[in-house]
């Protein structure tokens, strides 16, 4: 059984493996009759419902098993690249579950509802004086929606002035989402090519001319290197009219050290299931809310949360308001969560978190010296990408196998094969709650894998729930329901 | 014992941690955050208590809103799954092998909202039922190729606002369709007549937007080969025919019903299912039932070159983070109500929107409901003398009214549109009726 070290100590790692029945395959009581009649028009009325009867207490089960055979932050190490993965403290889980914020509807007065408004005004307060920026809103559900959102607020800048412009330029570096979220707005892409790990200016400068909307920049960049040159690529792309979007995914990395706005970006989102730790909750919920500066700010959603001698108000008076990029305000139970750990963390805190997470960071690269590759050269800041282009070309083994293997030591794998201008790249981010015992643990696993005979590393991993998965197969013969597996034969 | 920075410093050479922020420009430092120091947790749980403890809830202040959103009974249990922080702090599942608890509760929720729904396939959550809409119309578009997209004139305007941001990029024309005056369904003369080989996709709800159960989706199937959007209320779903009966190719809806709380409006789920044939042209991520190298069952997400991290620009959708977490909850949720519940709960809906109604309508001055036929769980109420200064009354009295709909349609400036569900209890709808009474 393979160990991993912590402290210098082996500890044995096996994941938990139910066989765990799907809930349609467990043993249902009867359906019991239900007189419709008088209730749901005949032509519409439903007869039956194939979802199974269970005891509370077998599906509490079956989803205790289910957690078992999960990892999460609090389960061990998560260096999952650009996603932040810290500590999500405790105290904000109670608040989330107090009934001033579970049980009150967003369509109640606003009288009725002032605690709630409080909150989301002086929230957006913190995030702009944390970002340099001038206003806030709070309404985008996820990071990408936050850049949908101030792809518009460009767009609308823009309109306002009599320009049409359509090109959104972005360096190869980028997140995914950037592109997405301008390609879904019609909008074309330049994608400029990176030199030494860095935008590189003239190749900004080439790209950027009167149909530019916006550059869509994160900083750190997603290699974890600060671009220096951050001030000379806002004027490239000031002096040509268009706008500078940061895309806050990285923002962990600053925090009290410089702002968007101090470099000049005009419009900005959180990531608040990143830098301000609300739980990621499997793949969401998050919150995405966006930053402007001054001549932005017309354009925000609406409504716009309020102070005035009456009390916190909705501000649906808003002329040259984008609209509303989701149904109400934003997800309230997580921006009450966010609050509750600015508060905690305050200024002096959350520069704190920044130098930790930047320390980590740099000290886990540092003990990888000789051991993996990090391309382009200069310090890093709360995330390096290293490669293992090498050890593939010497030893057959790849970043996936590495990545399996990491999760027989009972370690999340970092993220893999991304930033694409990387070969066999891992994005590793340790974060700043995370104690120097964790780093050495980790290192000292990935240096013992590198070591170990690639039969080993290509058959990870092997103390997981279940081993490799054939997502190839997963993908050549989608079966997406209960309803389509059981029409199908049985999987060979 | 040297703290670990002192030793991860020593280890690096270096001197102090102000040595790694180096590479970042004089001129674009800054000396501190211009926000207040930290607090201890016992002082910030006691302050934003404090500051929340000045928000009515539906806890003593009995609430007939709806609209989109609905106070119903959560179970305990449904808290206690999602309370797994296996669960609640563990991130996208891109790693299957380590992660086959979170994706097989993905998997179940896909397969119990195609049981809802009728379809075949569901992904794992949009933001919410508007941008679920807004998807759905980009979809209907890629599948069709047509420029215009029909929806109902009676939608909540959330949902035609976030519609109207989701189709600019598609250059798609969203039309309305008006409703039928008597019965609050839609007018399917107008629909024929708005019906042209253009038209991408169609989008009906049921329960509507006035409540009112829409009868007529097979006719409204058999008018048009647009691709057919329905939107559903998932608890009704338990006593209405699925659209996949009727021939829909795509499902939305606010999943917020099942197993999660109103919090004033998020986190919410938004459902999204379609036909077996549609699912490349799907937006979101999606769970596939596969193998391992040993030949257990296991499951990963599927699909993917359809995503933004992989197709960038041309992906179907530019969503990551979506709302996981709550279709866990959901997934739950309908496993601890079974099909029995769920019918159950159902039905005590419509039985309880049914009496409410009757009881307003004897009130003289009041008309409830205003459209004739079945209603699911909310019913649009009308006061010809006026409605606001009821409401205001209500409030008075600690009791909020319904949703007023002037800012909705302007026709109903005197009318609101009032939702109940299983958790009011005898004395608040009392109370309701006693303070209506004074207007008579």
């Amino acid at each position: 059984m393979p160990a991993r070290c912590v402290g210098g100590l082996p500890v044995n790692f096996r994941q938990a493996y139910w066989d765990e029945p799907l809930l349609m395959e467990k043993r249902s009581a009867p359906d019991s009759a239900i007189d419709l009649s008088d209730l749901v028009p005949a032509k519409i009325r439903r007869d039956q419902l194939a979802i199974p009867n269970l005891s509370e207490h077998d599906v509490v089960r079956h989803f205790t098993r289910l957690s078992q055979m999960n990892f999460g932050i609090d389960t061990g190490f998560y260096p999952l690249g650009s996603c932040t993965m810290k500590f999500n403290p405790k105290f904000t889980e109670e608040l989330a579950a107090l009934p001033t914020v579970t049980r009150i509807h967003p369509d109640q007065d606003e009288s009725t509802v002032q605690g709630a408004l409080r909150v989301l005004y002086e929230l957006q307060d913190l995030l702009a004086r944390i970002a340099g920026m001038d206003a806030v809103t709070l309404q985008p559900a996820a990071g990408a929606q936050g850049e949908y959102t101030g792809l518009l607020l460009a767009q609308a800048y823009h309109r306002e002035r009599g320009e049409e412009r359509h090109e959104v330029i972005i360096p190869d570096t980028a997140h995914g989402t950037n592109p997405a979220s301008a390609g879904m707005l019609g909008f074309d892409l330049i994608e400029i090519p990176s030199k030494d790990g860095r935008v590189d200016l003239e190749a900004l400068e080439a790209a950027t001319g009167p149909k530019t909307l916006a550059l869509m920049l994160t900083n750190p960049n997603t290699l974890g290197i600060f671009e220096e040159h951050v001030l000379d690529i806002a004027q490239i792309v000031h002096d040509a009219g268009g706008l500078l979007y940061y895309d806050g995914a990285n923002f962990n990395a600053i925090l009290g050290r410089t702002s968007p706005g101090k470099m000049n970006f005009d419009i900005v989102h959180f990531n608040l299931h990143k830098t301000f730790t609300t739980p990621h909750g499997g793949g969401g919920p998050g919150a995405g809310p966006v930053g402007v500066k001054k001549p932005l700010e017309p354009f925000l959603p609406v409504p716009v949360i309020g102070l005035n001698g009456r009390g916190y108000h909705l501000n649906y008076d808003r002329p040259k308001s984008i609209g509303k990029v989701r149904a109400w305000y934003g997800n309230f139970a997580l921006l009450v969560r966010a609050y509750a750990y600015i508060l905690r963390m305050g200024g002096d805190g959350l520069r704190e978190v920044s130098d930790r997470a930047v320390l980590n960071a740099n000290y886990i690269r540092h003990r990888l010296a000789g051991v993996l590759d990090v391309p382009f050269g200069g310090l890093r800041k709360h995330e390096f990408v290293a490669s293992a282009a090498k050890l593939a070309a010497e030893r057959g083994v790849r970043t996936v196998d590495l990545a399996k293997r990491l999760m027989d030591f009972g370690y999340h794998p970092p993220t893999v094969y991304f930033p694409h201008l990387v070969e066999e790249a891992l994005m590793i981010e340790p974060t700043e709650t995370e104690t120097k015992e964790t780093l050495d643990g980790f290192v000292e696993a990935l240096k013992k894998i590198m070591k170990e005979d690639p039969e080993t590393l290509h058959s990870a991993p092997h103390n997981t729930a279940v081993a490799r998965v054939d997502e190839v197969q997963a993908a050549r013969e989608p079966i997406l329901s209960w309803r389509t597996l059981k029409s199908r034969k049985p999987l060979s | 014992m040297p703290s670990d920075e002192d030793e991860m410093l020593r280890e690096m050479g270096l001197r102090s941690v102000d040595d790694l922020f180096g590479d970042i420009p004089a001129a674009v430092r800054i000396p501190k955050l211009d926000i207040p120091d930290g607090l201890p947790e016992d002082r910030v749980v006691a302050r934003v208590t404090s500051m929340l403890a000045a928000n009515r809830t539906a806890v003593d202040m009995p609430t007939f809103l709806g609209g989109g959103l609905y106070d119903h009974f959560v179970p305990a249990s449904v808290r206690a799954v999602v309370s797994r922080s296996e669960f609640y702090t563990s991130y996208t599942p891109y790693q299957p092998e380590i992660s086959q608890g979170l994706l097989q509760a993905l998997w179940e929720y896909q397969s119990l909202i195609c049981e809802l729904t009728g379809m075949d396939a569901a992904n794992t959550s949009m933001y919410d039922g508007s941008t679920a809409l807004g998807e759905a119309a980009r979809m209907a578009h890629r599948i069709h190729g047509g420029r215009i997209f029909l929806i109902p004139r009676a939608l909540r305007h959330n949902r035609r606002a976030v519609l109207a941001n989701y189709v600019l990029g598609a250059g798609l024309e969203v039309r309305e369709v008006d409703y039928d005056p008597e019965s609050g369904m839609l007018d399917l003369a107008k629909l024929k007549g708005s019906l042209s080989p253009d038209v991408c996709g169609v989008y009906i709800e049921n329960p509507n937007f006035f409540g009112r159960f829409e009868e007529q989706l097979e006719e409204i199937r058999a008018m048009t080969n647009a691709v057919l959007v329905v939107g559903v209320n998932p608890i009704a779903q338990a006593v209405v025919r699925p659209p996949g009966d009727f021939g829909a190719d795509i499902v939305v809806g606010e999943g917020q019903p099942l197993g999660t709380q109103m919090n004033f409006g998020g986190p919410l789920l938004g459902i999204f299912a379609c036909r077996q044939q549609h699912i490349r042209k799907m937006p979101g991520r999606v769970i596939g039932l596969t193998r391992d190298t040993k030949g257990h069952r296991a499951f990963c997400m599927t699909l993917q070159t359809r995503e933004q991290h992989i197709r960038r620009e041309k992906a179907m959708s530019n969503i990551c983070t979506n709302e996981s977490l709550l279709a866990v909850a959901a997934a739950a949720y309908m496993a601890i109500l079974g099909s029995n519940g769920l019918r159950r709960v159902a039905a005590e809906n419509i039985r309880r929107a049914k009496e409410l109604a009757g009881a307003i309508d004897k009130i003289t001055g009041f008309e409830a409901p205003l459209f004739h036929g079945a209603h699911f769980n909310e019913f649009v109420i009308r006061r010809k003398k006026g409605y606001a200064p009821v409401h205001r009354a209500l409030l008075e009295k600690g009791i909020h009214g319904g949703l007023p709909l002037t800012r909705q349609l302007p026709e109903l400036s005197d009318a609101a549109l009032f939702a109940t569900t299983g958790r009011h209890t005898p004395e608040a709808v009392q109370c309701l009726l006693g303070a209506l009474e004074a207007f008579r």
